[in-house]
C-alpha cells in the first residue's frame, strides 16, 4: 500500500465524546427557549375507524392551553417520505388507520395541562373492520385501508426476472424450496423523539428535531405548510440513536410547527415511550418462500425469491423496502440467473420503515439458513461451500449491480480460523447424535453457525429524481489556522461528524481538533441527504475531500510563491506547509491561510458528490445499486438448553470488509453495535399486536438484550482499499447486523437439530422443535404455507451475470472546477 | 401543590420550590437546568436516568426528591473535578464507549457507583453492575472495555489519568484489556 496516513486509521476519540461523557450535548428535548410552550398529540384508540366528530371546545377552556388543533387547522395536504407515497396527514381528518395516529394537538403552559387538555378533546369514531395480518388485508378487499396502490390493501407488487429461473433448476442437482418468517421489530433508540418549533413574526419557521435527515423535514414541511421552503429552517439536534426510526417526517414535528405559528410561541413535543413504539417505522414483517438450485459441487444454477411485506398504515419507505427485499440477495454468491416477486401489503398497525439494513436482514436469513440445508444435504462444509461460490469482483450481477471489491473471502477465512470452526463444527456436530443427559445435570448442547452477507455503501439513486449532489462540503478556512466545516450530514452516534473532521484535517495536514465541524442546519450547511442506506463517510468524505484538496491546493500555490517552488512540490503536515527536504522552511498552516486568502481572497470552498450513474436500465434498476458494496461474515457459537429451550450465546466472530477503517475505533463501534442488534432480532425483539394495540409498548416488556444477554464480540476488519470509497473505506452501520440472525439460527440447528426458520427464535419455539424432535417428526419450526397471491406479470431482463464491471465508473462533480 | 425542598446536588445546596409530585429527574431537568441526566422511559426500566444518591445508583425517573434532602445527589455534571475529567469519562471518550451518547451519563454514573464498591471488578461483576442500563448503540463491548480501563488506570493511580494517552497501555483497536474473553 502506497499511501501514508497520518488521521486515517488512528484509533482517535470522536470529536464530540467529551460533550457526551459530560452530559453538555444537547439533544432536542434538552432545548428550551424563553416562553416555550409544551405540546401533545391526541391519537387513536382505534386501529380503524372513520371520524365523525371532532369537539375540541373543553380542551380550549381549559386554564393554561393556548392552543388546540386538528386537522381542519392544516393545510389539507397528504404527504408522505417517498414522492409515490404520499398517504399521511399529521392529523387525520376522515378516517384513523391505526392506534396511535395523531388526531388533535394541543399546546400549554405545561406538559400535564396539554396532557389534561387531550383528555377534554371529544372524538366519535366509527369502527372499520381492522386487519392486523398479511392474510387478513389479502382475504378482505372490501376493507380498504388506502385507496391507492397496486391492488386492494396492496401497496406496491413487483416482479422482476433476470434469466430463465426454470431452466436453472432443470439443470441443478439439488432444488429446495423453504418458507421463512421474519417477525417485525422497531428501532428502539434510547432518546424518545423530541422537536422544538420556533414560529416568529417574520413568517420564518425554526425547527429543531431529533431527526436523521433534515433536508426531508425540509423539503416536506414546506409541502404540508404551504410555506415557501425558503423561510423554514430546520437544525437536527444530537440524536440519541436513529436506527432508521428517525427518517420520515412525523405529527409531532409538524403539529409543533403548526402551534408555534398559531400561539406565537416556541412549541416543544416530546413523544413518550408508548408513543415512540408507535411511530415506529421499523422492520416489516415478511413472510418468504425462496428456491434455489445447487449442483453437487454446491454451485447455486438459479435463485426465485418471494416476499410479503405487512407494510403496516403507511407507506414510508415502503416501496424502497420492497425492493431491498429481493435485489441485494445478488451480491454476495455467484447467481447466474434471479428471478424475484415482492409484494407490501397495508395492514392496520404502526407503519414499518427502514431499520437498519432496511429490508435485507430477511432475505439474508432466509437465503442464509437455506444455503446450510443445502450444503448439509449435500455433504459440504457450509462455509466451505460459501467461500467457493462467492461473487467475482468488479463484475456485474445477475440483477445488473456493479460489485468492484469484495474482501468476503478472506473475511471467512479469518472467522473460521479464530472461532476454531474447523474443530468445532464436526465435534459439536458429531456430538448431537449422542443421547441427551440425565434429568439431573445441566443438558445443554453447544452449536457453531456460519453465516455471511453484504450491504450497500449508500444508495445509488436519491429518493426524489434529481441531478444535483447527494452530499455537499463548504469548508472555510480561517485565518487562526482552523478549519470549518458545513455538511448536512446528520451524525446520530455513528460518528459522521468526526469522520469530516479526520478527512479534512488528513487532507490539510491538521489535527482534527483544529477542525470545527458544524451540525446539519439547513439554512447554513449544504445539503447532505441524510443517515440512511449507510452512505454518509462515503459521500460526505468524498464531498469533504474534494472542498478539503480545491482549498489546499489554494493555499499551496500561494505558500509556492512565497517559497518560490513548485507548489508541486509541497505538502501539508504537522500543522504546516513545506517542501519536505527543506522542512525548516515550511510555514505554519495559519500563516499559510493567510498567505492564500491575500493572493485568493477569502477561502471557502466546496465538494460535492453524486454517486456514479450505474442504474440498471430496467424500471426498478435504481433501488441497489452502489458505489460499492460491504461484506460480513459470522461465526456464532451457543448452547442450547434442552429442557428449557433457552439459547445461551458463548461468542460471535465478526469479520467485516470496511474497505478502509478510517477510524478502527469507530468501524469496531458499528460492528459490535450491528451483532447486537442483531442478536435482539434473532432471539428476542417483536413488534407484535393482541386486540389491535402493540403487545409490548415498553422498554421492560419489549425484550432486548443488556450485558448480561450480550456475548463477547470479536471483530476482524478486513481492508479491501476500494476505488469507490473516500480513501478506500466502504460501510460499517448496516452490513455486521445482516449475518447474526442466520448464523444464530444455523448454529442451533447444529446444537440440537432443530430448524427455527422463523425470527425470533424464542426458547417455545425451539421446545417446539425439540419435541418434535422426540416424537420422531421433522424438528421444523416455522410458516409453511405462502398466501395465495399473483404477482404482477415480470419485467423480464437478460441477466447481467458475470459481465465486466467498467471501469471505475464516471461520477458526476468528480472532475469539475471550484 | 408545591413543596419546599432543599437538594444537595454535585456538592452544592439549593433551596426549590417545586410541585409536590415532580420526581428527581424532573427537577433535576426542569428546575436545575441539569440537563445531563437523560430520559428513555420515565417508567424505571431502561436505566438511562441513573443519578448517585450517596454514592448508589438510582434511577431519578423514580426518586421523589422530598425523601432525598439530607442526601448527596451526583449527576453526571457533577462527575469531573473541576476542568479535569473523571477517569470513567476519560475511558469513555477515548474508546469510543459513547456513540450516541444519551444512555452514557447513567452507565457513567452506574460505574462510578460500582468502582467504588469494588476497585477492580472482573468484567462479569461489570456486567452484572451496567444490567440494568440499556444502551443501542455500542452492543456493550466497548462500554465494558472503557470500565476496565478505568479500574486499572485508577487503582494504579497513574499521572497520566485525566490525560489522551492511547499509547500509555490504552487499548486500542482490537485489543482488549484483561477480563474473561
Amino acid at each position: 500500500m502506497t499511501k501514508r496516513f497520518t488521521v486515517v486509521g488512528q484509533p482517535l476519540p470522536k470529536i464530540d465524546a467529551w460533550g457526551k461523557v459530560t452530559g453538555d450535548t444537547r439533544y432536542a428535548d434538552d432545548l428550551v427557549l424563553p416562553r416555550l410552550a409544551f405540546g401533545k398529540l391526541l391519537r387513536s384508540p382505534h386501529a380503524h375507524a372513520r371520524i365523525t366528530r371532532i369537539d375540541t371546545t373543553r380542551a380550549r377552556a381549559l386554564p393554561g392551553v393556548y392552543a388546540v388543533i386538528t386537522g381542519a387547522d392544516l393545510p389539507r395536504v397528504k404527504f408522505g417520505i417517498l414522492p409515490v407515497s404520499q398517504d399521511e396527514e399529521a392529523l387525520c381528518t376522515e378516517k384513523v388507520r391505526m392506534v396511535g395516529d395523531a388526531v388533535a394537538a394541543v399546546a400549554a403552559v405545561n406538559e400535564e395541562t396539554a396532557d389534561r387538555a387531550c383528555r377534554l378533546i371529544e372524538v366519535d369514531y366509527a369502527p372499520l373492520p381492522a386487519l392486523m395480518s398479511i392474510q387478513e388485508s389479502l382475504a378482505h378487499p372490501e376493507v380498504r385501508i388506502h385507496e391507492y396502490g397496486d391492488g386492494p390493501n396492496v401497496h406496491k407488487n413487483v416482479a422482476l426476472q433476470f434469466g430463465d429461473v426454470e431452466a436453472a433448476f432443470a439443470a441443478a442437482d439439488l432444488v429446495r424450496e423453504d418458507v421463512f418468517f421474519y417477525e417485525g421489530n422497531t428501532h428502539l433508540p434510547m432518546e424518545q423523539h423530541a422537536a422544538v418549533a420556533h414560529a416568529t413574526p417574520d413568517g420564518k419557521l425554526t425547527l429543531w428535531s431529533s431527526t436523521q435527515t433534515p433536508h426531508y423535514v425540509h423539503r416536506l414541511l414546506a409541502k404540508i405548510l404551504e410555506m415557501p421552503a425558503a423561510h423554514i429552517r430546520v437544525i437536527a439536534a444530537a440524536v440519541g440513536g436513529g436506527f432508521g426510526g428517525k427518517l420520515d417526517p412525523f405529527s409531532h414535528e409538524i403539529a409543533a410547527c403548526r402551534l408555534s405559528q398559531l400561539i406565537g410561541r416556541p412549541v416543544k413535543i416530546a413523544c413518550t415511550r408508548e408513543e415512540v413504539f408507535y411511530i415506529h417505522r421499523g422492520r416489516h414483517p415478511v413472510l418468504m418462500w425462496i428456491k434455489t438450485g445447487f449442483t453437487k459441487a454446491g454451485d447455486i444454477t438459479g435463485c426465485h425469491l418471494k416476499t410479503w411485506l405487512d407494510g403496516g398504515a403507511y407507506g414510508s419507505y415502503g416501496v424502497a423496502s420492497t425492493f431491498y427485499t429481493g435485489v441485494i440477495n445478488p451480491v454476495t454468491y455467484k447467481m447466474p440467473v434471479y428471478k424475484f416477486e415482492g409484494a407490501r401489503v397495508f395492514t392496520n398497525k404502526p407503519p414499518c420503515g427502514p431499520k437498519r439494513g432496511h429490508g435485507t436482514p430477511q432475505p439474508r436469513f432466509a437465503l442464509e439458513v437455506q444455503l446450510d440445508k443445502a450444503a448439509e444435504q449435500l455433504g459440504l462444509d457450509p462455509a466451505d461451500m460459501r467461500r467457493r461460490i462467492l461473487v467475482e469482483p468488479f463484475t456485474k450481477t445477475a440483477n445488473h449491480l456493479t460489485v468492484t471489491t469484495i474482501g468476503l473471502g478472506e473475511c471467512i477465512d479469518r472467522v473460521v480460523e479464530a472461532s476454531r470452526w474447523r474443530d468445532k463444527a464436526p465435534r459439536y456436530a458429531a456430538a448431537q447424535a449422542e443421547p441427551s443427559k440425565p434429568l439431573w445435570q445441566p443438558r445443554r448442547r453447544r452449536g457453531v453457525g456460519i453465516a455471511c452477507s453484504s450491504y450497500m455503501t449508500g444508495a445509488g439513486t436519491a429518493i426524489y429524481w434529481n441531478n444535483m449532489p447527494h452530499s455537499g462540503v463548504v469548508l472555510r478556512a480561517d485565518r487562526s489556522g482552523g478549519v470549518t466545516v458545513l455538511c448536512g450530514a446528520t451524525d446520530i452516534g455513528q460518528g459522521s461528524d468526526s469522520i469530516l473532521a479526520y478527512l479534512v484535517a488528513e487532507v490539510l495536514g491538521l489535527d482534527p481538533k483544529d477542525v470545527h465541524v458544524h451540525p446539519a442546519d439547513t439554512s447554513l450547511t449544504p445539503v447532505d441527504l441524510g443517515s440512511y442506506s449507510s452512505r454518509v463517510t462515503l459521500m460526505c468524505g468524498h464531498a469533504a475531500i474534494q472542498a478539503a484538496e480545491r482549498l489546499r491546493a489554494v493555499v499551496f500555490k500561494a505558500v509556492a510563491a512565497k517559497l518560490e517552488v513548485d507548489a508541486a512540490t509541497l505538502e501539508a503536515r504537522e500543522r504546516k506547509v513545506g517542501v519536505a527536504h527543506d522542512w525548516d522552511k515550511a510555514v505554519d498552516f495559519a500563516r499559510a491561510v493567510e498567505l492564500g486568502e491575500a493572493m485568493h481572497g477569502v477561502l471557502a470552498f466546496a465538494g460535492s458528490y453524486a454517486p456514479p450513474k450505474r442504474a440498471g436500465k430496467y424500471k426498478g434498476g435504481g433501488v441497489g445499486p452502489s458505489p460499492c458494496y460491504s461484506y460480513s461474515a459470522c461465526v456464532v457459537e451457543l448452547s442450547v438448553d434442552e429442557d428449557t429451550g433457552e439459547v445461551e450465546l458463548h461468542d460471535v466472530w465478526i469479520a467485516h470488509d470496511i474497505g478502509r477503517a478510517l477510524n478502527p475505533l469507530l468501524v469496531e463501534g458499528q460492528v459490535e453495535g450491528s451483532v447486537y442488534m442483531g442478536i435482539g432480532e434473532a432471539l428476542m425483539e417483536a413488534q407484535v399486536f393482541r386486540k389491535n394495540v402493540h403487545k409490548a409498548p415498553s422498554m421492560l416488556e419489549y425484550k432486548t438484550p443488556t450485558t448480561l444477554e450480550t456475548p463477547e464480540i470479536h471483530t476482524i476488519l478486513v481492508e479491501t482499499d476500494d476505488p469507490e470509497g473516500p480513501f478506500g473505506a466502504k460501510e460499517a452501520g448496516q452490513g455486521p447486523l445482516l449475518p447474526v440472525m442466520p448464523a444464530i439460527a444455523n448454529a442451533i440447528y447444529q446444537a440440537v437439530g432443530v430448524r427455527v426458520d422463523e425470527i425470533p427464535i424464542t426458547p417455545e419455539k425451539v421446545l417446539k422443535g425439540l419435541e418434535l424432535k422426540r416424537q420422531g417428526k421433522p424438528a421444523r419450526v416455522g410458516p409453511d404455507r405462502v398466501p395465495l397471491f399473483t404477482f404482477k406479470e415480470p419485467i423480464v431482463v437478460e441477466s447481467a451475470f458475470g459481465a465486466p464491471a467498467e471501469a471505475i465508473a464516471v461520477r458526476p462533480f468528480a472532475d469539475s472546477q471550484t | 401543590m408545591n413543596i419546599r425542598l432543599s437538594l444537595t446536588v454535585n456538592g452544592e445546596s439549593r433551596e426549590l420550590l417545586v410541585p409536590v409530585h415532580k420526581t428527581l429527574l424532573e427537577v433535576l431537568r426542569e428546575d436545575l437546568d441539569l440537563i445531563g441526566t437523560k430520559h428513555g422511559c420515565e417508567l424505571g426500566e431502561c436505566g438511562t436516568c441513573t443519578v448517585l444518591v450517596d454514592g448508589a445508583p438510582v434511577l431519578s425517573c423514580l426518586a421523589l426528591p422530598a425523601d432525598l434532602q439530607a442526601c448527596q445527589i451526583t449527576t453526571v455534571e457533577g462527575l469531573a473535578d473541576g476542568g479535569r475529567l473523571h477517569p470513567l469519562q476519560q475511558a469513555f471518550a477515548e474508546l469510543g464507549a459513547a456513540q450516541c451518547g444519551y444512555c452514557t451519563p447513567g452507565i457513567l454514573l452506574t460505574a462510578k457507583a460500582l468502582l467504588g464498591e469494588d476497585p477492580a471488578p472482573t468484567r462479569q461483576q461489570i456486567r452484572e453492575a451496567l444490567a440494568g442500563n440499556l444502551c443501542r448503540c455500542t452492543g456493550y463491548t466497548k462500554i465494558l472495555d472503557a470500565v476496565e480501563l478505568a479500574a486499572l488506570r485508577m487503582t494504579r493511580d497513574s499521572p497520566t489519568v485525566g490525560r489522551r494517552s492511547p499509547a500509555e497501555g490504552a487499548p486500542t483497536a482490537n485489543t482488549k484489556v484483561g477480563g474473561p474473553q
